[in-house]
C-alpha cells in the first residue's frame, strides 16, 4: 500500500527545474486528486522524501545540481524510499536512455512534450489513479 | 456548409458507408472536409462539393466518405478487452484445435492501425497451446490513406504514449528518428485490406474473433443491421464479436449471447445461413 497523509489524500511531489512546467505539471496532477508538492532538482527533492514520502513522483531527468537518475538512485536506498511510484518526464527519447530509467525502478515514462491526456495515461498505467 | 450541401454528403455518406451524419453538427462536418478540400486541391468545400458532384468524381466522393467515417483509436483501448482476448479468449479457441490450424482474428474499422497490432502484441504473450495454433490478424478500414498509415507502423510520441505501457513502446517499437516504428516481428503479423463494412465481404471467409469498436454505433439503424448480419456470418460457430466496452447496439439479436464487457459469443445453438 502506499503511503498517505493523515487526510488520506495523496501527494505527488513535482520534480523540475523549470517553473513553468512544474506549473503546468502541478494542475493536471491537481485535477487527478493529489495534493502537489514541488522541487527544483534531484537534492531539493531528496530532502523532501527524507522529511515524508510522496505517493508519487514526477520527475524530469535533467536538472542541474542532482539529476533525475541519479536521484531515483539515491531515492531507493533511502528508508521508505522503495514505496514512492516514479514517473519519469523528460525531453529524452532514446530508448537506451528510457531502459535505464526503468532498470533504476521507474514505473511509467513520459516524452515531453505532454499534456492532460498523456499525463492521465501514464499514471493510469502506475496504477496511480 | 449550406443545408443542400449537407443533405448531399449526409446522403452520401448513408449510401457509401452505412453512416448516420447528424446535419445539426455542421461544425464538425466542416472540420472533417476543410482538410480534404485542401488536400484535394479546392479553394473551399463548396468548392470541392460541385466538382464531386457535378464531375460525379468517385474518388473525390469517397475522399469526402472517408474523413466522414474516420474514428479515433489509441493503442490497448478499453485495455480489459486485450486482456480477455489474450487470457480467456485465445485459450478457449485453442482448446481441441489442431496445431497449425491458425485462428483468424479480424480487427474491422482499425483506423490508422492501432487496433490490430495491440491484439498482435497479445498474441505475443498468449499460452503456448495457442502460439502452437498460430494467429492470423487482418486490420480493415475503408479508409485507404487510413490504412496506408497502419501499414507503414509509424505513430508520433503522442500517439504511442496514450494507453501504451512504456515496456510495451521498448519492446515492440523502434525509434526512428521523432518516430515509432512497429517491430518488424509485430508488423509481419498484421496484414491489411480495404473493406467497407457497408458493402458484401464473404471474399473475407470465416473469423474466430472480430473486434468490431466504436463502428457499428456510427451507423445508420438498417445499415447496422445489415453490417451485423454479414459479420455474424463471417464469425465461425462459437467465435467472438467484440465490439466497444460502452457500446449499446440494440440489434444484436440471438445470435449473440453477451458475456460482458463488450464481449459477444455467437450463439452455437443458432445457425445464421451463409
Amino acid at each position: 500500500m502506499p503511503l498517505r497523509g493523515t487526510d488520506g489524500v495523496r501527494t505527488c511531489l513535482v520534480v523540475d527545474d523549470s517553473r513553468v512546467i512544474r506549473k503546468v505539471a502541478r494542475r493536471i496532477v491537481e485535477d487527478m486528486g493529489f495534493e502537489v508538492v514541488e522541487a527544483g532538482d534531484g537534492v531539493e527533492a531528496l530532502v523532501w522524501c527524507r522529511g515524508v514520502m510522496p505517493d508519487a513522483i514526477l520527475l524530469d531527468w535533467n536538472m542541474p545540481s542532482m539529476d533525475g537518475l541519479e536521484f531515483l538512485k539515491q531515492l531507493r536506498q533511502e528508508r521508505g524510499g522503495d514505496q514512492p511510484v516514479v514517473v519519469f518526464c523528460t525531453v529524452e527519447s532514446d530508448p537506451a536512455r528510457i531502459g535505464e530509467a526503468l532498470a533504476c525502478g521507474a514505473a511509467e515514462y513520459i516524452m515531453k512534450p505532454f499534456d492532460s491526456d498523456i499525463l492521465h495515461s501514464k499514471f493510469a498505467l502506475a496504477d496511480l489513479l | 456548409m449550406k443545408p443542400d450541401e449537407i443533405n448531399f454528403v449526409a446522403d452520401m455518406a448513408r449510401a457509401g458507408a452505412g453512416l448516420r451524419i447528424d446535419r445539426e453538427k455542421v461544425y464538425l462536418i466542416e472540420s472533417r472536409l476543410t482538410p480534404v478540400a485542401r488536400r484535394e486541391g479546392f479553394g473551399s468545400i463548396r468548392e470541392m462539393l460541385l466538382a464531386a458532384r457535378h464531375k460525379r468524381d468517385e474518388t473525390l466522393m469517397w475522399a469526402v466518405v472517408e474523413a466522414l467515417a474516420a474514428g479515433e483509436t489509441w493503442f490497448l483501448r478499453d485495455r480489459p478487452q486485450f486482456d480477455r482476448f489474450r487470457d480467456e479468449i485465445l485459450p478457449a479457441l485453442a482448446r481441441g484445435r489442431p496445431a497449425g490450424q491458425a485462428i483468424r482474428v479480424w480487427s474491422a474499422g482499425c483506423g490508422s492501425g492501432q487496433e490490430p497490432y495491440s491484439l498482435a502484441f497479445m498474441v505475443e504473450d498468449a499460452a503456448a497451446a495457442v502460439l502452437a495454433c498460430g494467429v492470423d490478424i487482418l486490420g480493415s478500414d475503408i479508409c485507404e490513406r487510413a490504412l496506408e498509415k497502419a501499414q507503414s507502423g509509424l505513430y508520433s510520441q503522442v500517439e504511442v504514449q496514450r494507453g501504451l505501457p512504456i515496456r510495451m513502446l521498448m519492446r515492440h517499437f523502434e525509434k526512428q528518428e521523432d518516430l515509432w516504428r512497429i517491430s518488424p516481428r509485430v508488423r509481419a503479423m498484421v496484414c491489411w485490406r480495404r473493406v467497407n463494412l457497408h458493402a458484401d465481404f464473404r471474399a473475407l471467409g470465416r473469423f474466430e474473433v472480430i473486434f468490431c469498436r466504436q463502428v457499428l454505433s456510427v451507423m445508420d439503424p438498417d445499415a447496422r443491421t445489415g453490417a451485423l448480419e454479414r459479420l455474424s456470418q463471417a464469425l465461425a460457430p462459437g467465435g467472438y464479436l467484440v465490439l466497444g466496452a460502452d457500446e449499446t447496439i440494440d440489434a444484436l439479436g440471438e445470435a449473440f449471447i453477451a458475456v460482458g464487457g463488450g464481449l459477444h459469443q455467437r450463439n452455437p445453438a443458432i445457425s445464421v445461413a451463409a
